[in-house]
């Protein structure tokens, strides 16, 4: 990525990044969030992994699974502490800029910022992050709006496109086979484990799974 | 519980990581043996996601026109697709089908 000006790139990849915001919208509000609640999520929790899952587990429970929707959503925003850990070293900003910078730590910004050098890391997280959540907020409202006045989300095949969206979340993580493993047994055990326990808690067996194979020994380990 | 104050909850629980990982002594969290925990949960947590919006409704394995779009999302992820085209695609498809069936 280093190819390009710094400011070209952090535009593009926040444009990019920003437009499934239209997906996000029209999905949240399918799922039954209101077009305030939809747009309060992208603004403070901006996070698309944890968003999308936060909807996701609400869509198939309602009300009674929103516990597991507030833990899944939690759980899937560890990565964005470990990010967090390393722009701090990298910003080395302190006070309200501190507070602002947490909030634009998410996967993009924290890819462009490493995929720079020098002052264009700084550069690159605040442009990059600035960016998406621009363009994230406004796609999230344009999509709740269009969600909202297309009546049955499954005629549209909205459901079908929130698993898509996870599938497409998940996909450049399967990096190896210890990784694909990882993928494929929690979510047969998700699916398997469906029937028999509350909505959302599913989920969360899922994590369990990653857990368990984190805590096995890992011959590839470096 | 009421809807909007999961909403805040879980955005201030989601918020918490970042701010943490700002907070704490840098050294901490670049042990590799915690960052390969992030990195498995968070895999699983997505798979487990995929399975359930894939194959589950209402607390039922349920095989119908969302199979067929997710494997037209996963080939377009080989392709390389950006996220935009899979998702509208999977519900082109989706809905297609639900059309004709």
């Amino acid at each position: 990525m280093q190819a390009g000006k710094v400011g070209v790139v952090s535009l593009s990849v926040g444009f990019a990044t920003g437009l499934y915001g239209i997906s996000f919208g029209a999905l949240a509000v399918a799922s039954g969030l209101d077009i305030w609640q939809t747009c309060v999520l992208s603004l403070f929790m901006f996070s698309g992994g944890s968003q999308f899952a936060f909807i996701g587990v609400l869509g198939s429970g309602g009300l009674i699974s929103l516990p597991a929707a507030i833990l899944s959503s939690w759980l899937l925003g560890v990565r964005n502490g470990f990010y967090a850990v390393n722009m701090s070293s990298l910003l080395q900003t302190l006070g309200l800029k501190r507070v602002v910078a947490a909030q634009l730590t998410i996967d993009e910004s924290t890819a462009v910022a490493l995929s720079r050098e020098g002052e264009e890391q700084a550069k690159g997280f605040w442009l990059t992050g600035g960016y998406v959540f621009l363009f994230w907020n406004i796609m999230t409202l344009i999509g709740a709006l269009l969600g909202s006045s297309i009546g049955d989300p499954k005629v549209w095949g909205l459901d079908a496109a929130a698993a898509a969206a996870f599938v497409a979340l998940v996909w450049p993580r399967l990096k190896n086979s210890r990784m694909r493993l990882t993928g494929f047994f929690s979510a047969f055990v998700a699916i398997v484990s469906s029937p028999f326990v509350p909505v959302g808690v599913p989920i969360l067996l899922a994590g369990a799974v990653g857990v368990a194979i984190w805590a096995l020994p890992n011959k590839a380990r470096t | 519980m009421n809807l909007w104050l999961g909403v805040l909850a879980a955005s201030a629980a989601v918020y918490s990581w970042k701010l943490i990982g700002f907070l704490i002594p840098t050294k901490s969290l670049k042990h590799p043996r915690i960052a390969d925990l992030a990195a498995l949960v968070t895999v699983a947590l997505l798979s487990g996601l995929v399975g359930v919006q894939t194959l589950v409704s209402d607390s039922r394995v349920e095989l119908d026109a969302r199979l067929p779009a997710v494997l037209v999302a996963i080939v377009l992820m080989v392709l390389r697709a950006p996220f935009i085209v899979v998702v509208a695609v999977a519900a082109a498809v989706a809905a297609v089908l639900r059309m004709w069936f």
